[in-house]
């Protein structure tokens, strides 16, 4: 798909007037790009109509993988590969020494779920140190709420129509191709 | 205001009785004589003991003498069995109020806003508290008087003339004690209960928040009170069955255990009383709130139940072992059964956020978690008083339906007691609206 040349940058000071104008954006059927906001705002993503994050999924299934690697590496190490008498704590098959196992069988599965899941996190944000900003306006860090929507030759509608919805502020920009 | 429906007392009358003729006919058929056990425990030896029993002949008189000491010890256990059957089943539905009534007063001491419309279906199970917990009081002091100290090995002074073991602990394990301090408990539980309720059902009419108030303080209180007399109630009431051992985390275990049955109750009945219409302000938001405290409480059941496991294990000292020892031996299936129930299972059907809001799927979780927590129990009286001769048949049965219909009787009337809606708490327009 061809980027939009032109979206146009609506400002709010409030996060209930925002609420109200996303719908009102929405029930006009325009797209929104993006919401820049300082803090979360609650049900933000609903109004949106943004679908919801899978990363609950992927973190169940990493902690499957930590708890695997701990069973498949203590199994190997303890039993099969060098199985010691240490204290008389029978190490014949892994089922009956399971017990002492477990401590480590349940901080793997919660080192693997967590770290994965931060890391996926990570990438599907696109988050890394040196990542330039993508701050359309320093303010919306502070106490501005910013609304991107595209542009298709409708300047005019628009403008009147997010006036409407108590922006204090409104800007069309052009957009320099260097995004993803 | 609800009204109980003739089905439902019908349905616990008709529980209550088929529970007391059940319960009866475990009582009779327990009966048996010594003679009578000899020749059972001859048939079952000629059916599968056979090289166990040509070995023993060889030791001549000493193995004769052994067999009597056997016959004796079984008699005792299969007399045992229906006493411990009704302990059980007291036990269990005493604790699932008793673990509301601490569920109820954390509601209020934390001051929690989403809670406060589902009081009046607490408050309606804690209604039990006193009751059950005079029944199990009643059936532990008369194991030890009218019956031949079927539950608790302690209360015989034969045998503690003869253990100096049970002989040192004699300063706490007393029947007078045990007494002094159960009646301690209930009335401090029935007190509170008693005046929490009230001041819920004052505050419905004030025009201030005093009420409230009061319920705050005297909600913390209690919980300081609970914790006490929980741990010492675990130590008296179902530790002391096997008086030659101990364990310091056994107080927080029965707790975790009570506390999960309770609200896994408290979800069942929620969702019984709404799908008969009466709770039109619990929205599944509360469902998912109780779900998740289920979830939660299962997972901190099983810690301490491993906690205590592990330990125990991995320092194999003979004196603690034992307890695991008998229990590993004896009751494989419901020991290790009632942690994939009250664990793995809860554990995966309730880690979905989507599932914990469907009401059949929170049912499911419930009722598994129930009967894993029966089984709970089971495992810490039956092998003190039966040792192998463990069946969940017919007297056990029976005492699940007898308390269960007794249960559900005084539950549902306290119910209907009182509007459901516990309009006066200041907290309540928060609960209404309350969304997650």
């Amino acid at each position: 798909m061809e980027a939009p040349s032109k979206v146009i940058h609506a400002l709010y000071t409030d996060d209930d007037i925002l609420m109200a104008a996303v719908k009102k954006v929405k029930a006009a059927k325009h797209q929104i790009e993006e919401v820049y906001t300082p803090f979360p705002v609650h049900g933000l993503d609903k109004a949106m109509g943004l679908a919801p994050t899978r990363l609950a999924i992927t973190a169940f299934l990493y902690g499957c993988v930590g708890l695997t690697v701990s069973v498949v590496m203590m199994n190997y190490i303890m039993i099969e590969d060098w199985p010691q008498d240490i204290g008389g704590k029978p190490s014949f098959s892994y089922i009956e020494n399971m017990p002492a196992f477990v401590p480590i069988m349940f901080e793997l599965t919660v080192f693997f779920a967590a770290h994965l899941m931060v890391i996926t996190f990570y990438l599907r944000s696109r988050m890394w140190p040196f990542k330039k900003a993508e701050n359309p306006d320093v303010r919306t860090t502070d106490d501005h709420f910013l609304m991107e929507i595209a542009l298709n030759n409708n300047e005019a509608e628009l403008t009147a129509l997010l006036e409407e919805t108590g922006a204090v502020e409104i800007n069309i920009v052009e957009i320099e191709e260097e995004q993803h | 205001m609800y009204t109980v429906s003739s089905k439902l007392k019908l349905f616990s009358f008709i529980l209550m009785i088929l529970g007391a003729i059940m319960l009866t006919y475990g009582f009779m058929s327990s009966h048996v004589s010594k003679e009578e056990v000899e020749v059972m425990l001859a048939e079952e030896a000629s059916h599968g003991g056979a090289a166990a029993h040509t070995d023993e002949a060889h030791h001549g008189d000493e193995a004769d003498a052994h067999a009597v000491d056997h016959a004796e010890h079984v008699m005792h256990q299969i007399h045992n069995r229906p006493w411990a059957a009704l302990y059980v089943g007291a036990f269990f539905f005493f604790m699932i109020a008793l673990g509301v009534l601490a569920f109820y007063a954390i509601q209020y001491a934390a001051q929690a806003g989403w809670s406060p419309v589902l009081f009046r279906v607490m408050e309606g199970i804690t209604a039990y508290v006193l009751p059950g917990a005079i029944i199990v009081l009643l059936i532990a002091v008369a194991s030890g008087t009218i019956g031949h100290y079927n539950i608790f090995l302690w209360m015989d002074p034969e045998v503690v003339e003869h253990d100096k073991i049970i002989q040192n602990k004699s300063g706490f394990l007393n029947l007078t004690g045990f007494i002094i301090r159960g009646v301690l408990f209930i009335s401090g539980w029935a007190l509170y209960r008693h005046f929490s309720r009230k001041f819920s059902l004052a505050q419905d009419e004030a025009n201030d928040n005093i009420n409230f108030k009061k319920n705050f303080r005297i909600s913390a209180g209690f919980l300081v009170f609970y914790i006490v007399t929980e741990s010492i109630m675990s130590w008296d009431w179902i530790m002391s069955v096997d008086p030659h051992w101990f364990s310091t985390l056994f107080g927080w275990y029965v707790f975790a255990s009570m506390f999960v049955s309770g609200i896994t109750v408290i979800a069942l009945i929620t969702i019984y009383l709404k799908s008969k219409g009466h709770l039109e302000f619990v929205n599944d938001s509360h469902l998912h709130d109780l779900a998740k405290f289920m979830f939660g409480i299962s997972i901190f059941w099983t810690y301490l139940w491993f906690s205590q496991f592990m330990l125990i294990w991995y320092s194999n000292i003979p004196e603690e072992v034992t307890y695991y020892v008998t229990r590993i031996n004896d009751y494989k299936l419901p020991f290790f059964g009632m942690v994939a129930m009250n664990f793995i299972f809860p554990l995966l059907i309730l880690m979905n956020s989507d599932y914990k809001r469907i009401p059949w799927f929170v049912v499911m979780a419930g009722i598994v978690i129930l009967c894993g927590h029966y089984l709970d129990v089971f495992n810490m009286i039956m092998p003190a008083t039966v040792g192998d001769r463990w069946f969940i048949g017919v007297p056990e049965i029976g005492s699940i339906f007898l308390f269960g219909g007794l249960f559900l009787l005084i539950v549902f009337t306290s119910i209907s007691k009182a509007p459901l809606l516990a309009k006066g708490n200041p907290f309540i327009k928060e609960s209404e609206n309350f969304h997650y």
